[in-house]
């Protein structure tokens, strides 16, 4: 972590804990982490954890019943966010969709982008540009999931948060979606936030993988990725399948 | 290859949707008719098909009159059960305590029996066309406040989030989440309403009584003078205009669903 301290910090949560009221006690208890800008983080953990609840409170879609949580993206946006489904409107075409983000808000934070930027921005998803009148019925679940990472980055936002994206889809197109994913972080300097239940996902994408235990364990292991290039040759090489391991050893011990 | 063969198969759905039902139709006033004429049933207690069509046509000048009399008696209720039920709809979807206060009122327009209700709205607003469409009004506003009220509630969490990720405004989320997604709540809502519109028409009829001769005062009539043959061509009129409106309904929102959202009725493109 010291290595990444020079960077400039996107969140930093301390003490932070958030309860539902259930009986099972609060979801997330007393939970510290630090973002430093640009990294690719993966959390993972068993199901119930709070892992979506934390990715949640990063977005501000939920408020902490403690502790306290700084965000510190440069320019105020709301982050990108990618659901579990594509979450797309069924009565809007593949371009109005994409337009969506651009025209919620109060009038000065609108935004209007011009035609060319949004064929653009569908090109980079791997989206063609002669589908942009089709509605979501018509496209393909990989096209739909395409789409809605598209939708997630139309507001040029500097982080990117995924809630199990590629969960619903078969294994060929979630290795083409994961490729896309980390080449549109690359090249946009992105931080991200991937929430995963497939430890060959974390360790295959992140630089840096957190394993969150239900609280009151929390963070149980927080563990730093190097490599070069994240190819097809990673994917299979050992060191992915080592980590995979310390991330099975990881979720497995507590 | 296989938009073409769906496409075929759509083709003899639609076929299908019209000819099965006249098969079945045709098939009972079959079995009417040969029950009627082996069983030597007596006009007077079962008039045979054949003898409710000659009366149908001996009539059909009233029978007209009656039937555009009762439909635009129910569509004039229907479209203020329209509005008023989209709008009370809208109003219970801003909050859970105006549906909480509110809510038990709209279930009494379904629970309160038609035939009760009929006699005290004639007295208050007159034998005419008005307490007629009032009560089709009453009757088919019940089911429009429910459907829609769903619409409006019932979106999809994740598009929620995505609304409010994006600073949406309450304005805009209900314009281009809630009403859109609602749509087919709406219609489907005003479906089920038109039958509801028509019988309501019917029935305050009943009781407007021989002045204005719509559906509802010519079965009274009828079946006064127990010209039963009439009588059922009366009664068989009176369905036959609830299918048509329901048809016709089904039609348009078909086409509005497909038109502007790319859905059809079954939610499927």
């Amino acid at each position: 972590m010291s290595a990444t301290a020079a960077q400039p910090t996107v969140f930093e949560l301390q003490n932070i804990s958030v309860d539902f009221g259930g009986a099972a006690g609060p979801v997330l208890r007393d939970l510290n982490l630090h973002v430093p800008a640009g990294q690719f983080i993966t959390i993972v953990g068993p199901s119930g954890c709070g892992k979506s609840t934390l990715l949640r409170l990063l977005a501000g879609l939920q408020q902490p019943s403690a502790g306290h949580i700084a965000r510190q993206n440069s320019d105020g946006s709301a982050p990108g966010f990618v659901f579990q489904q594509p979450a797309l409107l069924p009565w809007r075409t593949m371009l109005q969709n994409l337009r969506l983000p651009c025209e919620l808000g109060r009038s000065q934070m609108r935004q209007n982008p011009a035609e060319d930027q949004l064929l653009d921005l569908l090109g980079q998803v791997g989206l063609n540009r002669s589908d942009v009148d089709k509605r979501p019925a018509e496209l393909s679940g990989g096209m739909q999931m395409r789409l809605s990472l598209a939708r997630a980055l139309v507001r040029q936002p500097q982080v990117l948060l995924l809630d199990e994206p590629f969960a619903a889809v078969d294994d060929l197109l979630r290795m083409k979606l994961q490729e896309l994913v980390r080449e549109l972080h690359d090249r946009r300097g992105l931080t991200t936030i991937l929430v995963t239940h497939n430890l060959q996902e974390a360790a295959f994408l992140s630089d840096r993988v957190l394993v969150l235990q239900p609280a009151p364990a929390g963070f149980t292991a927080d563990i730093s990725i190097h490599t070069a290039d994240r190819d097809q040759n990673w994917r299979v090489s050992d060191q992915v399948t080592v980590i995979q391991q310390k991330l099975t050893k990881a979720l497995i011990s507590s | 290859m296989t938009q073409r063969s769906s496409s075929t198969d759509a083709d003899i759905g639609r076929v299908m949707n019209i000819a099965a039902p006249l098969v079945v139709l045709l098939l009972l006033a079959t079995i009417w008719h040969l029950a009627v004429e082996w069983c030597q049933i007596s006009p007077v207690l079962l008039p045979g098909p054949l003898a409710v069509l000659q009366a149908a046509w001996k009539i059909r000048e009233s029978l007209l009159a009656a039937t555009v009399r009762t439909a635009v008696a129910a569509l004039g209720g229907l479209l203020v059960s329209c509005l008023a039920g989209t709008l009370t709809a809208f109003l219970f979807s801003q909050s859970r305590l105006i549906r909480r206060a509110l809510y038990p009122y709209a279930v009494l327009l379904q629970t309160v029996p038609v035939i009760a209700i009929a006699p005290i709205i004639i007295v208050t607003l007159g034998r005419g066309f008005l307490s007629v469409s009032v009560v089709a009004c009453i009757l088919s506003l019940f089911p429009i406040i429910t459907s829609t009220t769903t619409g409006l509630l019932q979106t999809d969490a994740a598009l929620e989030d995505l609304f409010r990720l994006n600073g949406a405004t309450r304005w805009q989320t209900l314009l281009r989440l809630r009403v859109p997604g609602a749509l087919p709540y709406v219609i489907s809502g005003v479906r089920i309403a038109s039958g509801s519109a028509i019988v309501g028409a019917i029935v305050g009829e009943f009781f407007v009584g021989s002045s204005e001769s719509g559906l509802g005062a010519l079965i009274q009539r009828k079946s006064a003078s127990l010209v039963l043959s009439e009588l059922y061509a009366t009664v068989i009129t009176a369905t036959l205009l609830g299918t048509v409106v329901f048809s016709l309904i089904s039609l348009g929102s078909e086409f509005v669903l497909r038109r502007w959202f790319g859905m059809s009725l079954s939610g499927r493109p």
